[in-house]
């Protein structure tokens, strides 16, 4: 790991005033990067494939930024709370199932009690020619140098929103939930706070794979408001991988559903494992609304969810797999029993 | 060997201490040291920093880049908590972190300060009774080789805590960040099942 220097943020308000810059010299800021629960952070860090000069712990922010408050608004979740007190609350349980299936099924029991939420939707791609910093060909490590993953080792990468620079895929769970749910984004930085769509914080590669989000330099998110809806509670996430537990989604759907009766109103659905960004699957969405919720219709809907998929090799079977992922949690979700 | 003073101040780390690292170093630590490995050359100051563990109150100087487990056993000597794979992936260093279990190899030494470290060395009682989970382990032949036993009897422990523990398919679930390459997982399994009736709170 190359040296740093670890300071402590004494308050939010050092955040506001904007935390790329260093205390000593305005005029050549420092690379930083904030640590949370460093399971990504320190991860990438002993890799070498980040190397921040200088690392502040938000940490100290914890007892602001880690609510978990239910109301009849909806959930809010700050940034700093961890994976298992949320994936653990019974009002997140019983209210938002896919919020707390997502965060279950995620890493393991002793990451999940240290890593953040706001970290974990901000959580970088497992491509290993990513990971690798021996590989020189990474457009999202070292832009401008190719992507050895397009001829390469590609089975668990995105069929999804792709391009020619990044086939990358967006490796996190509870950023689906968030998708599918409409969730909006609490930010904070220099330029004040405010407040986004969770869908747009993340980047399609395109032309730019380097850049994955739409923060600005300095900002940081605070936390997660997701609106209550008829949908919430029949709602559900499906995640499949290449062993039953601690592992990354090869594919994975969160669904919610209103229904009425057979009928569905409105289902919101979201892909993981599939694409590059968390992804909402719109044209899916819309093959189900107004339909008899049967194996028939929701293989359609995904169908509809997979036309634009484009695989590399070694991940063709993904298409496939994602569509009846998807036809799994779709049933499943209709056949949860709401009280 | 924690806080033995080594009387000519000639401790291994004194006489290994290369480059700029030395002149960092307090005299108390650098007579402390068990062998830690050669340092970088440094660009930055050491921190001082004080950990609670296992009761007791451990004063450090340390570069900002020690993790938890690296201060824990190289710092330490207490070395119970083993380096698996040093990124996450197979929880032989995970230490309880304020009572939930946390993987020692993705935390800053820096990070743990403020908060009570619990190691696999500080589980027995004084008298040398051992802990529940521990004796379960024996009891239950929960490993063979032994090396990602420490990881799996402190992750146990969290896993009861957290009432993780209900059910043998429940166990191996959240178990779930522990390998152990020997395969013992059945008796792993069967370890925790019996040991949590006896642990204080389920």
């Amino acid at each position: 790991m190359r040296p740093f220097s670890y300071e402590r943020v004494p308050d939010q308000a050092a955040v506001r005033r904007g935390v790329p810059q260093s205390a000593t010299s305005r005029a050549a800021p420092v690379p930083t990067m904030l640590l949370a629960g460093g399971t990504t952070l320190l991860d990438l860090m002993k890799l070498d494939v980040l190397r921040p000069e200088r690392v502040l712990d938000i940490n100290t922010l914890a007892p602001k930024l880690s609510a978990i408050e239910a109301d009849a608004q909806g959930l809010r979740l700050g940034a700093l709370a961890r994976m298992a007190a949320v994936a653990d609350d019974a009002a997140v349980r019983r209210e938002f199932p896919v919020v707390a299936e997502s965060l279950m099924l995620a890493a393991s029991g002793q990451i999940r009690n240290m890593a953040s939420l706001g970290g974990n939707v901000l959580q970088r791609t497992r491509c290993s020619y990513f990971r690798d910093v021996s590989y020189a060909a990474c457009n999202k490590r070292n832009p401008g140098s190719g992507c050895a993953a397009l001829d390469g080792y590609n089975r668990l990468h995105a069929v999804l929103g792709t391009s020619e620079q990044c086939i990358a895929s967006y490796p996190g769970d509870f950023a689906q939930a968030l998708i599918a749910l409409d969730a909006v984004v609490e930010i904070e930085g220099p330029q004040g706070a405010r407040r986004i769509p969770f869908a747009e914080l993340h980047r399609q590669p395109g032309d730019r794979p380097d850049v994955e989000t739409t923060l600005n330099p300095g900002e940081m998110i605070a936390g997660f408001a997701i609106p209550a809806g008829p949908w919430a509670r029949r709602s559900r996430y499906v995640k499949v991988r290449d062993r039953e537990s601690y592992a990354f989604a090869a594919a994975s759907a969160a669904v919610a559903l209103d229904l009425d009766g057979d009928k569905v109103r409105q289902a919101r659905i979201a892909l993981g494992g599939v694409a590059t960004v968390p992804w909402r699957a719109t044209a899916a969405e819309a093959a189900l609304a107004g339909q008899v919720l049967d194996e028939a219709s929701a293989e359609r809907a995904a169908e509809a969810a997979f036309r634009d998929a484009k695989t590399h090799g070694e991940n063709d079977y993904k298409p496939e797999l994602g569509r009846r992922t998807l036809v799994r949690a779709l049933l499943e979700a209709k056949r949860m029993e709401i009280a | 060997m924690t806080s033995q003073p080594d009387e000519g101040g000639l401790g291994r780390r004194g006489l290994l201490g290369v480059g700029a690292a030395a002149p960092f170093l307090a005299p108390r630590q650098a007579a402390a040291q068990p062998a830690p490995p050669s340092l970088p050359l440094k660009e930055r100051p050491d921190m001082t920093l004080t950990l609670h563990i296992n009761g007791k109150a451990h004063p450090l100087t340390l570069d900002p880049r020690v993790t938890l487990l690296d201060a824990l056993r190289e710092h330490l000597a207490l070395t119970g908590a083993k380096k698996g794979c040093d990124q996450g992936q197979c929880g032989a260093c995970t230490v309880l972190l304020d009572g939930h279990r946390v993987l020692s190899c993705l935390t800053l030494a820096a990070m743990a300060e403020g908060k009570e470290v619990t190691t696999i060395e500080g589980l027995a009682g004084a008298d040398g009774a051992l802990h529940p989970m521990q004796q379960a382990f024996l009891d239950h032949d929960a490993f063979q080789c032994g090396y990602c036993t420490p990881g799996q009897i402190m992750s146990a422990i969290g896993c009861v805590q957290e009432g993780h523990a209900e059910k043998p398919e429940q166990i191996r679930e959240y178990m779930s960040g522990n390998l152990c390459r020997c395969a013992a997982y059945p008796n792993i399994v069967e370890a925790i099942q019996a040991a949590k009736p006896q642990m204080g709170r389920a």
